[in-house]
Order: C-alpha cells, then structure tokens, then sequence
C-alpha cells in the first residue's frame, strides 16, 4: 500500500477556554488527529463536542495551550491566522463572512484570484480573466455568470455561500475547511451546495475537512468519517468502514453518549 | 446683491478645503467604520509643519506634499496603538490628538499662531501668479478647488486598484481579508494614514490661504468632517452616479453653507461650537433614518 502523505496533523493538543477562572473549560486534552492527502473528512458531533474549536485551532482563529499543528509538516503553531489563509480555504456557516457585500462578484473573484499575490496598485477588477471568471461561475449553475457586476450584498444566502464556496478554492489550497457551510440554507440551498462542494473538492483533489450538524451529508459525502465528543474522536472510519455507516448507527453512537451524559 | 457674492465664494472657499479633510474621513468613518478623534490634531500637524517649511523657504507644493506625510505618518501611529497595542478606535485617536498638541507647539516654536505673510504660497507662487491681485479671491478659490479635484481623482483612482478594494473590503468584512492571506490590520494602518494624510493636507492649504498656522485650527475638525461626510452621503445618497468622494465634498459645502447662514442672521460667534455639534447629531439621526439602518457604500 502507498504511504499517504499528511497534509495536517494535530499533536498532543491542549486547549481551554477562561483559563483560571470559575468559567474553566477544558475542550481538548492531548487531542490528535491526522489528515492525510485526498481525504474528505465529515465530522459530526453533539454542541460542545470541539468541532468549531478544532477547525479554529487549525485555521489559527483561536491559538492553542499546548502541542502543535502541522501542515505538510510544517510547524504551523503559532502563525497568524492570515498566514495559514494562503494554504488553507475556508467557508464559514454565515454566508456574509465568506464574501464582500459592498463589491461585485467580478471585484469579489478579482480579490480572491490574487490571493497571495501582491495587491499594489494594479487595477482591481482584471478584465483578461473575466472569461475564466464567467466559466468558473457557470460551475455553480446559478446563472451568476450574467451577473458579474452585481453587488454580492443583494445575492441570496444560498448564492452568496456558492459564491464564497468558489472564491475559497480559487487559488491552489492544501486544505479546505468547511464549517457548517450548509447549516444556515433553506433544505434546497443546502443540498445544492453540498453537491457543489462534492463536485469542486473532486474536480480540484482537495484535502477537506468539513463539519456538519447534518448526519446525511456526513453519511453521503466524503471518504472518512468522525464523531467527536467531550474532545475526543469517538468514532473514526474511512473506506469500506465508512461507507457502510447509515445515518441510523451515527444516531445510535450518538444517543447512547446523550444518554450517558444525562441529555 | 454683492454680499451674496461673496458669501458665496467664501462658501466655496471653505467647502473646498474642508472637503480635502471629510474625503480623508470618509475613509476611516465609512470605509472602516472608525471615528478617528486624530484629525483634530492632524489638521493644525498639516498647518504647523507648513508654517515650519515655507517661513524655512521650501517650495510651497512641496510643503504640502510634506504636510500630507506628517498627517499619514501620525495616522500611521493612531493605526498602530489600535491594531497593535489593542487600545479602542476612540481612545487611540484621543491619544494621538493629545500628543499632537506638543508636535504642533514645538513646530510653531512654542507660540499658538505662527505667520508668514508674504512668503510664498500655493496662491501666489508659479503660474496662478499672472492673476492679478486684485483677483485673489478667485486664486484661493481656483487653487483650492485644484487641490481638491487632484485629491478626488486620486481617491476614486485608489478605490479602484486592489489595495483600494482590499481597502474597502477590509471595512465591510474582515475575515474576507483574512481570508485573502492579507493582515487586516495592515490595511486598517492605511486608511487611517491616508484619511489623516489628507486631513494635514486641508490644514496645509487652509494655513496658505490665511497665511498662518494657528495651533486652535483643530477644534471642532473632527465633528465638522464627520458632520459633511454624513450629510454628503445622506442627502445625494439617490444620487448613484455621484461618487462617495464627491458627495463628501458636497457634503462640507452644505455645511458651511447652513454656518454661513446661521451667522448671517446674526447666530454670534460663541455659538459655532454649539451649532457644529447641534448639526452633527441632526446628521446622525437623519442618516440613520433615511439610509433605513444600513450603511451606505455605493457607487466609489
């Protein structure tokens, strides 16, 4: 079997929140966790299980006590959060934090185009890639193509997530984050972008990692599957493995820690 | 019929100059949602270094260009307590205004008024000079509006470049800017040092115009340009194919034109403070009013 290269791992992590305080909360005691190369990761957990925290400490919203992250082996622990953002993209659950409400969708793509570039004062919109802009929109099947010069502000939730879904993945990224992407759409919306994201992360081979309150779309979608609990990975499948979880035995595992807990 | 007139062009004067300053404003209060308290010691900073330069027999342009640097060099440092040191937007630039007012004295050499009378100044140094001097009024008003349009074209030329729409993303959504692998932080220092550059600008050619820098020139600016850059973006708001840059400008003729007003029907000069602040709480409340709660950025 050909050995799998990593492209994040997380060593020996520690990390709680209102330290010394009557508030002290410990979400991860020497958690770890490895991703490896072509892995589409679905991790699913009850509220407080450190989903978010996870995604954040990776993406560098949050900073960790103790341990380290490490992309393609890279000491990644305490670069700032911009910095990581050249190697890893990221949709949030809030479809207004991936986008730019007051620019349009051709100055919104411009910006993310030259991601890691130097800005400078170029002009912003580039007009030789309008025609690239357009067929990356025709990706998304929304008929956004016709509107490169509307203001990303009066696009729906559900556009403005395809549209943050794209920009995320424009430039070459070792890994995807996607952090309830789906959770604040209507049924339809959501289902669309989740074929979306299945279809970009498989046309672009993307390292992804992606939480979901959905135990479908985490049934589904992907080739690894985890549940998290009280910090911990209590379930951790791929393959065959994975693909034989229904939604039913996810909700089992999940229940059954419910009720030990006293929900 | 002449008084008018003149009233006008005093309007105009003014409105152009202090139109430089609510451009500068416009972004670090519209584009990046910060209300810099820093421009009421940058815009006397532009006036006193000034004095400094041209009494010293620079150029008078490039004492301008220089007075812009000084204002962006402390907007620099507004930015940085701010992004760096953590201190609040409001109390960053209360502590820049503060330091600024020793600046101002030891480059006025410790006196509150610093003039220089028949130096040469951007009204009557090079080409405007063939006006004659009875034409003064219409140089002050011809140099002025010159400034203020190169400043304007700059502006709408940088919003459009991708710093300019880094710039302005920045102020709509952080993490987009994050995002883009760019420090938020870095472009907050910027709009603060270009907002107070042109700030110092407007104190440059206001001290040319009255040739002299007087430390006091500061009271009250801060108020006054946050006053015309709301009303300007409120009242021409309909008004799509005007530029933000523009409706600023518009925004500080209005102004002067409603103390104007007040003055010529007899309001006595102790009032102004009192009508300045009357003015800009009336322009908050409308602003918020008419634009229905959301801010408006359309059409830079």
């Amino acid at each position: 079997m050909e050995s799998k290269s990593e492209v994040i791992r997380l060593a020996g992590v520690h990390k709680r929140f209102n330290p010394a305080t009557i508030n002290e909360t410990e979400v991860f005691t020497d958690f770890n966790l490895t991703v490896y190369e072509g892995e589409f990761v679905s991790i699913v957990g009850s509220n407080g299980s450190g989903k978010t925290t996870m995604l954040n400490l990776i993406c560098g919203s949050l900073m960790l006590d103790c341990g380290k992250i490490l992309l393609r082996g890279c000491d990644i622990t305490g670069a700032p959060e911009y910095r990581r953002a050249r190697h890893i993209g990221r949709v949030f659950q809030d479809p207004a934090r991936g986008t730019c409400p007051s620019l349009t969708i051709l100055e919104n793509m411009s910006l993310a185009d030259n991601k890691g570039g130097i800005f400078g004062l170029r002009e912003g919109i580039n007009r030789r890639r309008l025609d690239y802009y357009k067929s990356q929109l025709e990706l998304l099947h929304l008929g956004l193509e016709d509107k490169t010069d509307v203001l990303v502000g009066a696009l729906s939730g559900g556009q403005r997530q395809a549209l943050s879904l794209l920009l995320s993945t424009m430039t070459p990224i070792d890994l995807l984050v996607l952090d309830e992407h789906t959770a604040s759409l209507d049924p339809n919306s959501s289902q669309t972008i989740m074929e979306l994201t299945d279809r970009l992360v498989k046309e672009r081979n993307l390292t992804t990692v992606m939480v979901t309150h959905n135990l479908r779309f985490a049934v589904d979608y992907g080739n690894r599957i985890i549940m998290m609990h009280g910090g911990k990975c209590v379930i951790d499948a791929e393959g065959a493995e994975k693909s034989a979880y229904q939604v039913r035995d996810l909700l089992g595992t999940f229940n059954e820690i419910s009720i030990e807990c006293g929900n | 019929m002449d008084i008018f007139i003149r009233l006008l062009i005093n309007v105009l004067e003014e409105g152009f100059i202090f139109g430089i300053m609510a451009m500068g404003v416009f972004i670090s209060y519209r584009i990046l949602s910060f209300p810099d308290l820093s421009v009421d010691g940058t815009f006397p900073l532009g006036a006193c270094v000034t004095a400094l330069l041209i009494t010293g027999g620079i150029n008078p342009w490039l004492a301008c260009i220089l007075a812009f640097l000084a204002g962006a060099a402390a907007g620099s440092i507004t930015g940085l307590l701010h992004v760096r040191l953590k201190i609040t937007d409001l109390l960053s630039g209360i502590l820049m205004m503060t330091a600024l007012w020793t600046v101002n004295l030891l480059l006025t050499g410790g006196t509150a008024i610093r003039q220089f009378f028949g130096m040469d100044t951007i009204f009557n140094w090079g080409p405007i000079a063939l006006l004659p001097d009875g034409f003064r009024r219409v140089r002050i008003l011809l140099m002025a509006f010159l400034v203020m349009i190169a400043v304007k074209l700059t502006l709408d030329w940088f919003f459009r470049t991708r710093t300019g729409l880094l710039l302005r993303a920045s102020g709509d959504n952080g993490q987009f800017v994050t995002s883009l692998a760019r420090d938020q932080g870095k472009m907050k220092i910027l709009g603060l040092a270009l907002g107070n550059g042109c700030a110092a600008l407007a104190g440059s050619v206001m001290a040319q115009q009255t040739q002299m820098a007087d430390i006091n020139f500061g009271r009250g600016m801060v108020v006054l340009s946050l006053a015309s850059v709301i009303i300007g973006t409120s009242i021409f708001r309909r008004m799509s194919f005007l530029r933000v840059t523009t409706m600023a400008v518009l925004g500080a003729i209005f102004y002067r034109v409603c103390l104007s007003t007040a003055m010529l029907i007899g309001l006595p000069t102790n009032y102004v403070q009192l009508l300045m602040a009357a003015i800009l709480t009336l322009a908050l409340v409308w602003g918020r009013v008419s634009a229905g709660g959301g801010v408006l950025r359309r059409g830079i």
